[in-house]
Parts: structure tokens; sequence; C-alpha cells
């Protein structure tokens, strides 16, 4: 677990997300492609939310909708009751690849933010106190190429939570980690969450991690991708991986997944 | 398994030890004397070049062989002092032991050159000048070159910014605006493929000055690779990286100048070097032609007086300072982009 050296005081806690009957196609060569049906999900207020389901079903997308990336063909998004129009520093999107800016340095890249919606002059020390809540202080000069990829995962997690977002959108933040970095990262992560009072919503191909990580696991169906079970997962934190509840649930899932053959 | 006591082992360790010592010793005497030798080589090289400048009569009237023969000794010695002082010298001492093999080409070749023309007219005159012709137009045509190399700088350099600026601007617009893009795209692709030098008899005829219109070749030379790269690299950055900015609360300007333009710069910088090679071209036949200055206008005039000797001279000089701006266009992208890996060192 990441030592903690200074405390991070969070400005704001999670938000509540609407996502209200919500349905998003793309225009391939003419042809319509729908990518997500009818999609309703309520998160309160500091909830940590994971997304299940297939590759390619259009979870990415719903989180692209979330950010405010991209307008919803039908249906609302809203937080705290006011609709999503667009991209705003409250809902931060943590990204599979971290798309560190490589001609910044890690600091430079961590006060991205606050850079562009010109506060950094006064607010210095939260860039370094981001960095320091990932545990990367002697790294503040690295530049992205110089970094393996768990740490500059890490840097891409402190860009967003300098912020203090309400909403911490999460799209397989660790999908591309190798498995031990992957664990260490998913501990880190429940315990910014804990700490900060954000609300999370992740997107996954891991179940395990689902389970580990989420309040709530909902699963999606092939694309286009319709909700076919929201599971509240009722353990305390921090978890433990070898939990028997888990391990039935995560039976379930799987079975929901189609994948129960291979348990 | 055969057992030792560790008396029988020791002193076999401590043979081996000073045996790698005594060897490590051998090597760096070995590599040092390597070393002297080329550093000997030098000079003798040079001693040589001196020598030959003396030792037979010129075929030709040139009034500088004398001093260049003693210039040649001072060269030799200042090789042997720093060959035999290199440590003392310190860093001085080491950069001339580096290029001693250069050094020892270069006197060799200065040797053969003196010998190929000024001794024996091996290489037929006046089109290969010995080297006491050519450093006689450094010492006895100095103001008239100095004149020219100015102006030549002064001429590239206002006309190289002036198009990398507008090929900067330029393609940062249509990389970025698509309206931008729908009415320069067209223009450039008719005119940008020209080559510059195309329109050297329409701007000395339209320009109110030959200065001006090399200027506007010399931009336009330099606009055009500037534009595209910019262009392109404006182009390729991947949305990934705006999509980020865009979620941290960027404006579409803090896209432009924090995202856009500085992942575009490694293409900007392959521009301006394909713009600088470009606009030396247009600069040499500009002043060729038209400008009454310049190094293009020295060798133009050294070649209708067929003083041979002048025009290696200005070439030279040309070359030192082609070369010193390439360099330090190089040195400008380090610094700007010491972020990148793996760039060739110049």
């Amino acid at each position: 677990m990441v030592a903690l050296a200074k405390p991070f005081q969070p400005a704001a806690t999670g938000a509540s997300l609407d996502i209200k009957s919500v349905s998003h196609a793309f225009d391939i060569d003419g042809s319509v492609l729908p990518v997500l049906d009818d999609v309703s999900i309520s998160v309160a207020p500091g909830e940590f939310v994971a997304l299940l389901g297939p590759s390619g079903c259009g979870k990415s997308t719903l989180l692209r909708l979330v950010a405010g990336l991209e307008p919803p063909r039908a249906g609302t998004l809203e937080e705290e009751g006011v609709a999503i129009t667009g991209p705003y520093p409250s809902r931060v999107v943590v990204f599979q690849d971290p798309t560190l800016f490589p001609w910044r340095t890690v600091w430079d890249n961590v006060a991205l933010g606050l850079e562009a919606q010109g506060v950094l002059k006064t607010q210095r020390h939260r860039v370094d106190a981001a960095i320091d809540l990932v545990g990367l202080g002697a790294f503040k000069k690295a530049y992205p190429h110089q970094l393996s990829g768990g740490m500059a995962q890490r840097v891409a997690l402190a860009r967003a939570l300098v912020n203090d977002p309400r909403i911490l959108v999460l799209d397989e933040p660790l999908g591309k980690l190798d498995s031990l970095t992957r664990i260490t990262m998913q501990a880190e992560l429940v315990s910014l969450w804990q700490r900060n009072g954000f609300t999370a919503l992740l997107v996954t191909h891991d179940v395990e991690e689902a389970l580990f990580l989420a309040n709530r696991v909902i699963v999606f169906s092939d694309r286009p991708a319709r909700i076919t079970a929201d599971i509240t997962v009722d353990r305390p934190y921090p978890r433990h991986r070898g939990d028997p509840h888990l391990a039935e649930l995560r039976r379930q899932i799987l079975g929901l997944l189609g994948l129960d053959a291979t348990w | 398994m055969p057992t030792y006591s560790a008396s029988e082992i020791a002193p076999l360790d401590g043979d081996r030890e000073t045996a790698l010592i005594a060897g490590d010793g051998g090597l760096q005497f070995i590599s040092k004397l390597r070393f002297s030798i080329t550093g000997i080589g030098a000079g003798l090289a040079w001693l040589a070049f001196g020598l030959s400048c003396l030792r037979w009569p010129d075929i030709g009237d040139w009034p500088r062989t004398e001093a260049v023969a003693y210039t040649a000794f001072a060269i030799a010695g200042g090789i042997a002092i720093a060959t035999t002082a290199q440590a003392a010298l310190g860093k001085f001492g080491d950069g001339v032991q580096r290029r001693a093999p250069w050094l020892f080409a270069l006197g060799a070749f200065l040797t053969l050159w003196e010998l190929a023309t000024a001794k024996f007219g091996w290489l037929p005159l006046p089109f290969f000048p010995p080297p006491q012709s050519i450093v006689e137009v450094y010492t006895d045509d100095l103001p008239k070159l100095l004149d020219s190399a100015f102006a030549s700088v002064k001429l590239q350099l206002g006309g190289y910014f002036i198009g990398a600026a507008v090929g900067f601007l330029t393609g940062v617009s249509i990389g970025w605006s698509r309206l931008a893009g729908y009415w320069v795209h067209p223009i450039l692709r008719f005119i940008g493929p020209l080559p510059a030098t195309a329109w050297l008899p329409i701007a000395f005829f339209t320009f109110p000055s030959a200065w001006s219109a090399s200027t506007f070749l010399i931009a336009l030379a330099t606009g055009f690779p500037v534009t595209v790269l910019t262009w392109s690299g404006v182009a390729s950055v991947s949305t990934a990286y705006y999509d980020v900015a865009r979620t941290l609360g960027a404006k579409p300007s803090f896209l432009v100048t924090k995202v856009a333009i500085p992942a575009a710069l490694p293409h900007v910088f392959v521009g301006l070097f394909m713009g600088l090679g470009a606009s030396f071209a247009v600069l040499v036949v500009a002043e060729m032609i038209g400008v009454k200055a310049g190094l293009g206008f020295y060798l133009q005039w050294a070649q209708g007086w067929a003083s041979y000797n002048n025009m290696y001279a200005a070439l030279i000089v040309m070359s030192l300072l082609c070369s010193g701006a390439i360099t330090l266009l190089f040195k400008v992208r380090d610094r700007l982009l010491v972020w990148q890996k793996g760039v060739v060192k110049w």
C-alpha cells in the first residue's frame, strides 16, 4: 500500500450520478451500430460501482457519456440532478492507457488540470500532495518514458485526484498492468476511495477486481449493452480475495456472462 | 569432491588478482601508447605539409607559401606538445588526442594537395588552386569576404524566420481548423511544390528591391515544408490527449497551445530542418542572379575573374555557415525536445 505522507483533504465528497434510459449508437460507414440500449443506473454519492461485461459491449462508451466527452443519442445523464452537457473537472476519467503527456514531467502532468482551470499559481501545493499520495514524490521531475507502467498509471491517478473529483471515472485503469502491480494498485484504489469519499465508476473485465473494489457490480449483456444484473456486494473493506462470499458471487457473475462452464 | 584448505586457495586468488591488475595496467599502457603514436603521426603529417611547402619551388606566384609552411610547423609543434603533455593540458589535450586520426588525415591530405598543385602541377591550374592561394584569399580579401558572409547571413535569417513563423502558424491553423484547411489546403497544393527558384524572374521584377524579393523567396522555400509538417504534426496528435485535457477542464485555446503544439513539435522540427536546407539553395541562387551582395554573389564574381581560389575560399565559408546553422537548430531542438528519447545527436 502507498505510504500516505501528507494528509489529503478532499474539498468535495462524492456526487450522485443518474443515468436515465440512455441509448447510444455509432455511425460506421453509413450503417448505425447500437452500443447502449436503454441503460438506467442510479449511483448514490460515495458509492463504488463496477461495470462488468463482455469485451466491446459498450461499457467504455457509457463512461465517455458520463465524462461528457460525447452526448448520448437518447436519454439523460445527471450529476447531482444537473444534466451533464460536457466535460467538467468534477468528473475525471482515468483511462486504460495512462496517456501522460510525454513532453511534460510527472509534476507538470499532474498539474495539468489545475493549469487548465487557471488556478495552478495559487494551488501548487495540491500537485505535490497528489504526487505524494500515490507515492511518487521522488519522481516529480521524471519524464513519462522513464516510468514503469504501474508508475505511469499512478501518475494518471494523481492527475485525476488533484482536481478533487466528485465522480472518478475509471476505464479499466489497471487493465494493462502486470498481475502483481495490479493487486497492489487495487488495494491503493480502495484506500484512496475510502479516504477521499468520491463516487467511483469502474469499467473492468476482471470479475475478481470488481468484487474486490465495488459496493455494486452491474453486469452488461453483449452489444448493444443492456443491464442483465445489478449485484450488491455487501462485504466490509478491506476485503480478502479468499472470501467465500466473494467466491460465490464470482461464480454467479461468471454464470451471467456465460462463462460458468470454466468454474 | 576434492577439498582445499583455506591456505591453499588464498595465495592462488591473490596471484590472480595481481595478474589482473598488471593486465589492466598493461592494457591501459598500450592504449595510451597507441594514442601517442597517432598523435605523433598527426604531428609528423603536419610537419610534412610544412616541409613540402618549402622543399620545392612553387610553379606559380603565391606569396603566402612560407607563411603557410610556418603555420603548419606551429600546428605540428602544437600537436606534439599536446601529445606529450596530454595529462597536464586536461580537456584540451584529450580533445587533441581524440581528433588525432583526423588531424593526421588532414595533414596528409594537405601535403598531397600541396604537391599535386603548387609543386608538381599534377592537377591543372587554375581549377585546382594550392592551399596557400586559398589562404591568400583569407589574408588579402578578408573584408570583402566578411561583408559577403554578413550579407548572406542577414538575408538568410530574415527570410528563414519569416518563412518559419508563417509556416508554423499556417500549419497549426489548417491542422486545427476545418475552415482554414478548406481554404488554405488547395493553395498549398498548388503553390507549395513549385520550387521557390521558379519565382525568381517574377519576384525580381515585382518586388521593390532584389533584397525583398530574395527574402520572399527564402521565406517561401522555408514556409512550405514547415507548414506541411506542422500540419501533419497537429493532425496526428492522439485524440486521447485531447480527451484527457478536456475532462480536466481545458478550453480550446489550452488544447491548441498546451496539447496540439507541444505534441506536434517533433514534426515541426523536421519541417524546420527541411526548410533550412531548401532555403540555403534559394539563397545562393538568388545571390548569384539578382542580389549584389552575399557569398553567392562573391562566387559569381570570382568565377567572372576565373579566380578559383576565391571560389574555394567562399565555399569553405559557406559550408561553415550552413553547418553552423544546422548545428544551432539541433541545439534548439535538443533544448525544446529534451523529453524525447532516442534522437539523433548532430
